[in-house]
């Protein structure tokens, strides 16, 4: 008997692009039985492969089948901390579901077990349930984790029940790093993020926000003066990109991680009643890029009332690194995707505000280095648009602050900082990982950095005692 | 972590001096390092004010802030006891404090605060600091006495002659420019003052520092609102600046840059000012 993939019930496209509550709204009961009695019990499972973390998704998604919702929770829980976040922002169709066996037979990830949705409706099932941590006796042993997304919270509570002292230091006002500033409320419910964080203080795991490590405090100093055994690095990817084109600095012309911070963190859509940090809302929009983050940057402005958002891309829509259910949303609600353009100059008015953009059409011609094919510009194709405002989502590279500050903390040549398999640095007892080492991952991988360091930290605090 | 208001002052009409605890930052900071200030998480806007001084006993450092807006104004309305969220810092570069040999430092308005430290840092690595200090009127002109206190020579100059010399700190600016024996010029002010210094020492080729008052949101180089260009690159003002080699700034774009959110900050303060009276 072959049974029907279970569809994601879903906020009416109409209805959300104009309301920031959370798009897809998780499978019920019996949708999430019925969908995890789609898998095929593989002997070998192909799929754990495929989870940078390894969960036992066979075992979870047969107790699903079996209605043992708690049960599959501890087994998700072995390895991942956050299935809540997980099961919402993974991408899955390139880690679990890309190698099941079950999409390799429809020949199609998005036709796969539907991982990531049962994994989510377990997390939020059993949210109530689930008790923190258990915590070891006191070690004496100091640990500091610098930076509190994914990867540091997951290195904290790691370290924390261990029975170490952890110290997070964070930044920015509220912890949570791109979990908060970045991913919008839609696609991911801050208050999630911070009943994890509430997790963490319960385990009396202390987090000291508006502190910079590199300004603030220096690594040394947290080393050598206050007492720190150990350290995780996990700052994320920071610095923007820009393209460099005429007309790049205009009133108007944002980067992605100013609209999305403005937005999310600093509540920008309540401003005036609840907020008082402005963003320029309405308008003709203009989203540059392909990724996650455009796709988030995009459905945004529409959420601050943008009466139109194009968004623009070099190659084709099958080379766009952002999910394709972020894409598929994006258009429903209305964004339109412009494909195989690029901006070459934006025009402003005497009073320095952004008018309109030059774009540049392309063909694909021969693959790249990354395998996809280069995109070539056609002379003579320019064309010019009406354009309020511009997102630039381009990708971020290394945030000089921590490097220059740490001199003595090696790097590799794209300024990430360097890693062993165990997250080890060449500093004695400074691990570091997430973005702050792969350049822009994924929250999963940050994760795994968090539980590979803070094992590698435990390790290292044992043998030192 | 609450930062407690342990004084406040009100140095002329809407110029407030406030010692807030903030051990860290205290510790840490350097001449020409600014802090993000919050008063409420989970609802004010992050602003950079530069830290005017510190007192490492008390574990304080001193903002002098000019009440212009929403954030501000709302700075103002705070006393002794009361607290802020967030100072998070101490951020930018430091000043490169050298021994120059014959500087002369510029402020403007609120800029002399700002302008503050780095007097003191030149002064105590042995340069001859003359201060050209200017304001609007009178009432506008803060931390005379100070400046007195550290300066070999001062010259005050206001908009309107009503104290001082009735000029723009320019023409001072470029008499002694003339006569040829300046090493460095530092420049803090409006940005409209800055640029007009900077072309003053142009003339004489004169090296002219210049701190720069983007809009800022992280200031961690995180978002890139604070951009600027600098000899036709662009610079981020919280991790590449404040300062920078003025000679080479675009204040035309910053200047631009500056009236980004006048539309919305206006409602802000408006809106603001309507709940106040309401309660008055
Ligand atoms: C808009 C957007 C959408 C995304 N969508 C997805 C998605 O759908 N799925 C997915 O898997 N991934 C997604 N990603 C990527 C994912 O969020 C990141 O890979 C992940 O968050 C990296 O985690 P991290 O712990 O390394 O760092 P981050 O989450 O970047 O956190 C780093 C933290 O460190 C703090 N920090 C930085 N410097 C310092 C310092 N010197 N001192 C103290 N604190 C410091 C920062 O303020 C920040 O809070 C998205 C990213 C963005 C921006
Ligand atoms: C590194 C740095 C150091 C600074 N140091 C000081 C200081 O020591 N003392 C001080 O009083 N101010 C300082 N500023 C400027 C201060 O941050 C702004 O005055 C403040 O952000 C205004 O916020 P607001 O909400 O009160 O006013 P808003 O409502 O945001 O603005 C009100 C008016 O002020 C103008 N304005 C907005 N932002 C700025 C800005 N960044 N600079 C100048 N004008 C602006 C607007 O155009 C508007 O007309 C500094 C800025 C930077 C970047
Ligand atoms: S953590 Fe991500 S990759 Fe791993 S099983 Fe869950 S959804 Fe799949
Ligand atoms: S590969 Fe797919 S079908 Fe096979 S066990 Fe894993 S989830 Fe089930
Ligand atoms: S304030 Fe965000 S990059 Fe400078």
């Amino acid at each position: 008997m072959k049974i029907p993939q279970q569809p994601m019930p879903e906020q009416d496209p109409n209805e959300r692009r104009s309301n920031i509550n959370e798009v897809a709204l998780g499978y019920t009961e019996e949708q999430a039985r019925i969908e995890a009695m789609r898998c095929l019990d593989c002997k070998n499972a192909p799929c754990i492969e495929g989870c940078p973390v390894q969960i036992d998704i066979r075992s979870f998604v047969k107790q699903i089948a079996d209605g043992k919702f708690t049960e599959a929770l501890d087994t998700i829980k072995q390895t991942s901390l956050l299935p809540a976040v997980c099961g919402r922002v993974c991408p899955q169709e390139t880690q679990c579901q890309e190698t099941c066996t079950l999409g390799k037979v429809m020949k199609d990830p998005m036709k796969a077990v539907s991982i990531g949705r049962l994994e989510r409706y377990v997390a939020d099932r059993c949210a109530e349930q689930s008790e923190s941590p258990k915590v070891a006796e006191d070690t004496g042993k100091k640990v500091a984790i610098v930076g509190s997304g994914p990867g540091g919270l997951v290195a904290a509570a790691d370290c924390r029940r261990a029975g170490h002292k952890v110290t997070v230091f964070e930044a920015f006002h509220k912890p949570g790093g791109v979990l908060m500033y970045g991913i919008p409320e839609f696609r991911l419910p801050k208050e999630l993020v911070a009943k994890e964080i509430e997790t963490l203080k319960q385990m009396d795991v202390e987090i000291m926000c508006n502190f910079i490590i590199g300004k603030t405090r220096s690594i040394s100093q947290l080393m050598n003066e206050d007492g720190y055994d150990a350290m995780f690095l996990a700052v994320g990817a920071g610095l923007p990109r820009f393209m460099n084109i005429p007309g790049e600095n205009l009133i108007g012309v944002y980067s992605a991680n100013e609209y999305l911070t403005r937005a999310n963190l600093m509540n920008a859509y309540k401003f005036g009643s609840e907020s008082d940090t402005p963003i320029i809302r309405g308008g003709k929009v203009a989203v540059i890029g392909g990724g996650n983050v455009a796709m988030d940057a995009a459905r945004t402005a529409l959420r601050l009332g943008a009466e139109s958002v194009k968004l623009i891309y070099r190659r084709t829509e099958k080379e766009m690194p952002a999910r394709i259910e972020e894409i598929h949303h994006a258009k429903e609600e209305g964004v339109e995707v412009n494909i195989l353009k690029s901006p070459i100059e934006y025009k402003g008015d005497e009073e320095g505000w952004v008018k309109s953009m030059v774009c540049q059409s392309f063909e694909l011609g021969e693959p790249d280095d990354s395998g996809r094919r280069r995109p070539v510009p056609i002379e003579g194709s320019e064309e010019e648009f009406e354009i309020d405002t511009v997102i630039v989502a381009i990708g971020n590279k290394a945030n000089p602050l921590l490097r220059r500050a740490t001199p003595e903390l090696e790097y590799n040549k794209w300024g990430n900082i360097n890693i062993g398999e165990n997250c080890e640095t060449n500093l004695p007892g400074v691990y570091a990982g997430g973005d702050a080492a792969l350049g822009a991952a994924t929250v999963i991988l940050a994760m795994g950095h968090g539980r590979t360091a803070a094992k590698a930290i435990n390790d290292y605090l044992a043998e030192k005692s | 972590m609450a930062h407690r208001i342990v004084d406040k002052e009100k140095l002329s009409e809407n110029v407030y001096r406030m010692e807030i605890e903030a051990k860290y930052v205290a510790e840490a900071r350097e001449p020409g390092q600014f802090v993000l200030i919050a008063y409420d998480n989970d609802r004010s806007e992050r602003i950079p004010l530069t830290i005017a001084d510190v007192d490492l006993d008390k574990g304080t450092i001193t903002v002098i802030f000019q009440a212009v807006g929403k954030s501000t104004i709302e700075f103002a309305s705070l006393n002794v006891g009361d607290s802020f969220d967030a100072v998070a810092g101490p951020l930018g570069n430091p000043t490169d404090i050298e021994k120059y040999g014959k500087v002369v430092c510029v402020g403007g308005g609120i800029g002399n605060a700002p302008l503050y430290p780095i007097v003191k840092a030149l002064k105590q690595a042995g340069n001859e600091v003359i201060s050209i200090l200017g304001a609007r009127n009178k009432e506008l002109l803060i931390l005379e006495e100070q400046f007195k206190e550290i300066s070999d020579e001062i010259i005050t100059v206001t908009d309107d002659g009503s104290y001082g010399r009735k000029a723009l700190v320019t023409e001072p600016l470029g008499e002694l420019c003339s006569k040829g024996e300046i090493d460095l010029c530092v420049a803090i002010g409006p940005a409209i003052m800055m640029k007009f210094c900077c072309q003053t020492t142009k003339k004489y080729d004169i090296p002219t520092i210049v701190s720069l008052n983007s809009i800022m949101v992280d200031g961690t180089g995180m978002c890139g609102g604070c951009r600027v260009e600098v000899g036709g690159e662009t610079k981020f003002t919280c991790v590449d600046g404040p300062e920078f080699d003025g000679h080479k700034v675009d204040f035309d774009q910053l200047i631009k840059r500056l009236g980004s959110y006048k539309k919305y900050e206006q409602q802000a303060a408006a809106e603001h000012n309507c709940k106040l009276e309401g309660k008055l």
